[in-house]
This record gives C-alpha cells, sequence and structure tokens, in this order.
C-alpha cells in the first residue's frame, strides 16, 4: 500500500480526478512488476480471480456474491440485496476511473472476501477482466 | 359555505400529511458524500427516520456497521453526521421515536413496524427481499425518494405479484 500510492499518483499525475481503466492497470501492472519482473495484466487470470470461492466468508464466499457471474450484468449485495451497478467497462462506463475509490473498494471487498488485502498483481488482473468482459 | 370550506381545509390538509408521509426525497442540500458513501450497500436512508441520538450511535461505530466495515476517514464522517443531525427526526417526524438495537436500525422503530405490519414474514424472508433495510424491493421509487402505497410491491406477496 505504501508503496503503490507514490506510483501511482506519479502515473497518473496531470490527469486531474479522472483516471481511466488503462491508466489504473498500467499503474498496478508497473507496481507488481517490482515484485515479479515482466508481470503482465492478464483478464483470464482476473476471470478466475472474481469467480473463485475463497469462502473466508459464509455469507459472501466470492467476488460473484455481490458482483453475479455475469459481470456485464447488474449485481446484488449478498447481504442487503440493493442492486449493484454491472463491473464491466463495457456496461458501466463509471468503472475505474477513479483512484480512490477503486482503492476504498478492493481494501473492503478483498479484506472481506479473500480476507486481507489484494495484491497489484491481482488488482491489475481484475481491471483487465472488466476492461475485457462484454 | 362554512362547512364547505372546513370540507376542502380538511381535504387540503389530508393531502398534504399524505404527501408527507410517503415522500422523503433526500434534502437537496446533501453532500455528495451521504449518497457516494452510505448509497453504495444500501438506499441512502432518508435521515428523518431517525433520531439525532440514534444517528450518532449509528455514525460512532461505522468500524463495526450491522456486521459489515462502513468506517470513513474523519473529515468525510464528519460532514455526514451534520448532514444527518440537521435533518433527523424532529417535528412531524418525531413520531418514529428512538431505534432499538446496537448501532440502532430505523426498521425496529414502532412507526415503522407500524407501518409495515401487513408485511408477512416471509415476504421479509423472500431471497429477493432479504431484510427490511431493502426498501426498494417493495418501494421501486425509493431511490427517488418515493414511498407511496400505491407503488407498493411485494415479491412472493400479494400487490403487484412481482
Ligand atoms: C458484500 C458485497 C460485495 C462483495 C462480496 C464484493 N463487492 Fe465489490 N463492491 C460492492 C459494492 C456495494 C461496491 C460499490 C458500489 C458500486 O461501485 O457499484 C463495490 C465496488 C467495487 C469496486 C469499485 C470499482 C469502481 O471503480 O467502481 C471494486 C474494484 C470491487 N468492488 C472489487 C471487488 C472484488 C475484487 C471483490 C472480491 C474479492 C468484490 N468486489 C466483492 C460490493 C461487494
Ligand atoms: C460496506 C457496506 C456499507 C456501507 C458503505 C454503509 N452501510 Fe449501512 N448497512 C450495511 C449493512 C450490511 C447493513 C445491514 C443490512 C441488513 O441487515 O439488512 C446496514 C444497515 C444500516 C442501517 C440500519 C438499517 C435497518 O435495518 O434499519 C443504517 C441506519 C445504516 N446502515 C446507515 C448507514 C450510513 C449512514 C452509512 C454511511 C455513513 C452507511 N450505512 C454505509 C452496509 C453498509
Ligand atoms: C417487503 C416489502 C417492503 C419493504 C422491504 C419496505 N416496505 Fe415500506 N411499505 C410496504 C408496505 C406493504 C407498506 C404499506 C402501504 C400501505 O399503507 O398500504 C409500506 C409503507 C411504507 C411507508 C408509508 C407510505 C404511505 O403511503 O404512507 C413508508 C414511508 C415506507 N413504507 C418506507 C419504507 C422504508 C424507508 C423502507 C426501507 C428501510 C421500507 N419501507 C421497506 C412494504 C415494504
Amino acid at each position: 500500500m505504501k508503496l503503490i500510492y507514490p506510483l501511482l499518483l506519479a502515473a497518473i499525475v496531470g490527469s486531474a480526478n479522472a483516471e481511466t481503466p488503462k491508466q489504473l492497470a498500467d499503474a498496478y501492472s508497473s507496481e507488481a512488476a517490482t515484485q515479479s519482473a515482466g508481470f503482465k495484466p492478464s483478464g483470464q487470470r482476473g476471470g478466475a480471480f472474481f469467480a473463485k470461492h475463497f469462502a473466508v466468508s459464509e455469507r459472501m464466499p466470492a467476488c460473484t456474491s455481490c458482483h453475479t457471474e455475469q459481470a456485464a450484468q447488474p449485481g446484488r449485495h449478498a447481504v442487503t440485496g440493493k442492486e449493484i451497478k454491472p463491473m464491466a467497462v463495457a456496461a458501466n462506463s463509471e468503472r475505474f476511473t477513479d483512484l480512490a475509490k477503486v482503492e476504498k473498494w478492493f481494501r473492503r471487498n478483498c479484506k472481506e472476501v479473500v480476507g486481507r488485502e489484494c495484491t497489484a498483481g491481482e488488482k491489475a488482473d481484475f481491471i483487465q477482466f472488466a476492461m475485457e468482459s462484454r | 359555505m362554512k362547512m364547505l370550506r372546513s370540507a376542502l381545509l380538511l381535504a387540503i390538509v389530508c393531502a398534504s400529511t399524505a404527501a408527507f408521509a410517503d415522500r422523503m426525497p433526500i434534502p437537496a442540500n446533501a453532500p455528495p458524500a451521504f449518497k457516494a458513501e452510505c448509497g453504495s450497500c444500501h438506499l441512502a436512508f432518508p435521515p428523518q427516520l431517525l433520531t439525532a441520538d440514534d444517528w450518532h450511535r449509528v455514525m460512532a461505530t461505522l468500524d463495526h456497521h450491522y456486521g459489515d466495515n462502513a468506517s470513513l476517514d474523519e473529515k468525510t464522517r464528519k460532514t455526514i453526521e451534520e448532514f444527518l443531525f440537521r435533518n433527523s427526526a424532529s417535528g412531524y417526524w418525531s413520531k418514529v421515536g428512538p431505534a432499538p438495537g446496537n448501532p440502532p436500525r430505523l426498521t425496529s422503530t414502532t412507526w415503522f413496524q407500524r407501518r409495515h405490519h401487513e408485511v408477512p414474514n416471509t415476504v421479509w424472508q423472500d431471497k429477493r427481499v432479504k431484510g427490511a433495510a431493502n426498501c426498494a424491493a417493495c418501494h421501486p421509487r425509493a431511490e427517488q425518494g418515493s414511498f407511496s402505497e400505491h407503488e407498493v410491491t411485494m415479491p412472493g406477496g400479494r400487490r403487484g405479484e412481482d
């Protein structure tokens, strides 16, 4: 976390408030590359992560518990039942355009579902998956 | 003539209380953080449905929020809390009264229970509803602050037969 921010900020500097999904994926990727050289984001890995049953939490075993298996479809909050807008960028152009929002939800949802914070590589893969989903 | 006048007056009074009871739009002066932070996991609940004391108890325990973690940075927390205080149950809405639960639940006030006495348990537990806090499951225009009885649909229940 401490490392990610300066790098992300450096990558995004000059773009005021609105980031693009590609910029965020790139920034997380370069962060991931400092740990595993030659890291390339993979939508396929991201999709597998999205569907994986971590089963750390009974109420929300997977990301898909709230975001549903179809990333281009609206989801439904597992506890409150509220509709959640689609995760796929093609279906919801607001996705991955605000770094602070993205960081906040990765932090919350990864802790609850995975039982720890997500790594930069997992985040890059996840965004790549959301960009490729139709 | 006199009778007509009082009848008219009565009609006006009735119409306006009805409008009061089923229209609870989020006040226009709400800070953007209220909808963004408090409207993402569930409806941004109408502030008039809890007393200021109860909102204080909700806002002081965001890190253990009904089994979830909804914590915020202190500046945002304070901004939202002040907004909730300003618009909390008072005047017409003081009838909602104090809410049981820790943190308190606006769906447990006597007022809420009374307005919903006709909802059977099977409907509250229906998987499309999940609980009383999912207002939009039965009030399709809850996001716009409309809770009119004419719009109510009950998944798995009567009315609308959704
Ligand atoms: C308990 C329900 C729930 C679960 C489980 C869940 N999320 Fe979310 N997620 C939400 C809600 C609610 C939002 C905020 C509302 C919105 O953005 O539509 C959100 C938003 C997000 C965002 C913000 C994206 C953006 O730019 O708008 C990301 C990223 C995210 N979730 C990732 C994940 C990942 C990764 C997992 C699995 C590890 C996961 N979520 C599991 C409920 C959930
Ligand atoms: C991370 C998700 C999340 C966020 C963000 C969140 N909540 Fe909640 N909230 C919940 C859950 C889960 C419940 C319990 C719902 C249930 O039991 O049906 C809940 C319940 C409530 C209730 C009680 C509803 C009832 O049953 O009467 C209130 C009041 C409430 N939230 C207010 C807020 C306020 C104010 C904010 C913003 C500061 C907020 N919430 C942000 C997840 C969240
Ligand atoms: C399971 C379905 C269901 C859910 C969920 C639900 N309601 Fe209701 N609501 C009803 C029914 C049924 C009525 C009674 C309508 C009538 O008076 O005939 C009602 C009435 C009301 C009224 C009075 C409307 C009027 O015309 O006077 C208000 C206000 C209201 N609900 C608010 C809420 C809020 C706020 C929530 C979420 C915290 C909520 N409801 C959740 C079914 C539901």
